[in-house]
């Protein structure tokens, strides 16, 4: 895992103890749903206070191929890189 | 797997309302006697989650117009208008709809869900920017996924927080379209709309106003917001229902843009589904021209809604924002939530539970929507067994002071 991965995981984190008003412990592997318990709504106010930490559009649709933080930091990352 | 484990997690907490309560999602109706009054379990029961805002489901014009028409055109078209060809009824409903708009183009579908998905899937596509209110209704959400435009939500009824994501667009290619509601649904907000407008402007984008729950409500002749914020010019499409202040079912979708029409043989919702029966075209047609011909019922809805609204903020309950025919209060938890709904049905009164992820910051909601045809009489009850009720679930700020009769 790169540096900047592992920045973007961190503020993956903290995008989601924002959203989620609770501590949260994650790790590029951790499945969104299943291991962070965020539904969809609330995935969705997590990708919105991300783009405003990037100041980056991050296009909800596609989310639909994100499944754990390591897929939400990869896909900012591509977005950041494509800037 | 079996092919339902996936909503293992909704069936569980599903479960977990149904053991607790009556069932919120499944309520049943003996009988429904007024737009105002039904019979649950044997109980006369006040309606207060109907949406019914003009109460015109029993008018006895639109009644009328609609059974001549059912015996004149039989109960259904059995077929989509591509296929099966118009009525009259819909063409005449269409010419009334961009009469009172005073737009030229009008287009009917068989219900509001169905115009939000056509719409939203095809007057955008790919590398396009669709700009979504993020509390906007699941209707608006699942047309932005039938199409292909990148879909971007902005925070709820901020101008800045939509200026600062399509100032993120403004260098990629594509149109972009701003949707807004009229009425937000759960809690009766109203979109700063000319704040929105000028945003619109400023970035370059087309405006879709959304006005479910504001036609017929708000503005001098009933158009919605956009009347009533004097923004029509600058609103490209407006997206509308039969089901709530027209008393009916059905949607519809009017614009001035050049050409719309194509939307007629591309916008799959339209197509693919069976026309509305002539029944409901013509006691929609004959609502429209109530709503037209009757302020007086706009004015009765807004005088019930301020009857509600002051008199559950006085309670010290947790109402929305602004006065509105839809008023909700925010209750501390699910469990609160559910058993004051409960009491409230057990003492004659039903409204809405409404539970997250459908509701603003999921935060459960008992959500009502008031009516022109509910009596002052009604409301006064309605707050006396609300006071009650709150009272024994500890959510008032002070001793209840109504007697309950």
């Amino acid at each position: 895992m790169d540096l900047i991965t592992n920045t973007t995981v961190l503020e993956v984190a903290r995008a989601a103890e924002v959203v989620l008003g609770r501590s949260v412990h994650v790790t590029a592997a951790s499945d969104i749903s299943r291991d962070l318990a965020v539904d969809s709504l609330a995935l969705m106010n997590i990708v919105m206070e991300l783009e405003d930490s990037f100041d980056i559009s991050i296009p909800i649709d596609r989310l639909s191929e994100v499944q754990t933080v390591g897929d939400l930091s990869s896909l900012i990352d591509n977005i950041r890189n494509k800037a | 797997m079996a092919l339902l484990d996936r909503h293992a997690a909704s069936r569980d907490a599903y479960q977990a309302i149904r053991q607790a309560s009556a069932d919120p999602f499944s309520v049943r109706f003996d009988s429904v006697i007024s737009p105002t009054e039904g019979v649950i379990d044997g109980q006369r029961t006040i309606l207060l989650g109907t949406n019914n805002y003009l109460g015109l489901t029993f008018d006895p014009d639109c009644i009328e117009d609609s059974v001549k028409a059912v015996r004149e055109g039989g109960t259904g078209t059995t077929g989509s208008r591509i296929a099966n060809g118009s009525y009259d009824g819909h063409l005449q409903l269409e010419t009334a709809l961009k009469a009172y708009y005073a737009r030229r183009h009008a287009m009917v579908f068989t219900t509001g869900y169905q115009a939000n998905l056509g719409v939203l899937s095809s007057l955008v596509g790919r590398d396009d920017h669709l700009l979504l209110d993020a509390d906007s209704h699941a209707s608006i959400y699942d047309g932005a996924r039938m199409g292909h435009a990148e879909v971007t939500r902005f925070r709820h009824n901020d101008p800045e927080d939509l200026y600062k994501r399509l100032r993120r667009l403004k260098d990629t290619p594509g149109e972009k379209l701003i949707v807004v509601e009229g009425i937000y649904s759960m809690v009766g907000d109203v979109a700063p709309l000319k704040e929105i407008v000028a945003v619109k402007r400023e970035m370059g984008a087309y405006l879709l106003v959304d006005e479910a729950h504001s036609m017929g409500v708000l503005g001098a002749t009933g158009r919605g917001l956009a009347e009533e914020a004097g923004v029509e010019a600058d609103v490209d499409v407006i997206v509308g229902t039969f089901s709530k202040s027209l008393g009916s079912v059905g949607g519809f979708v009017v614009s001035d843009m050049e050409g719309f029409d194509v939307m007629r043989v591309v916008c799959r919702p339209y197509m693919f589904t069976a026309s509305l029966p002539p029944a409901v075209v013509a006691s929609t047609v004959t609502a429209l021209r109530k709503v037209q011909e009757t302020p007086a019922l706009r004015h009765k809805l807004h005088a019930n809604a301020k009857h509600l609204y002051d008199g559950l903020t006085a309670l010290g309950l947790a109402t929305g924002p602004n006065c509105s025919p839809i008023v909700a209060v925010t209750m501390p938890d699910q469990a609160v939530a559910i058993g004051m709904w409960n009491t409230l049905l057990q003492n004659g009164v039903y409204l809405n539970l409404a539970l997250p992820p459908a509701t603003p910051d999921n935060r459960p909601l008992l959500r009502s929507s008031v009516s022109a045809a509910h009596t002052p009489e009604q409301i006064e009850r309605v707050l006396q067994v609300v006071e009650k009720v709150a009272g024994e679930f500890g959510l008032l700020k002070d001793e209840p002071k109504r007697a309950l009769a």
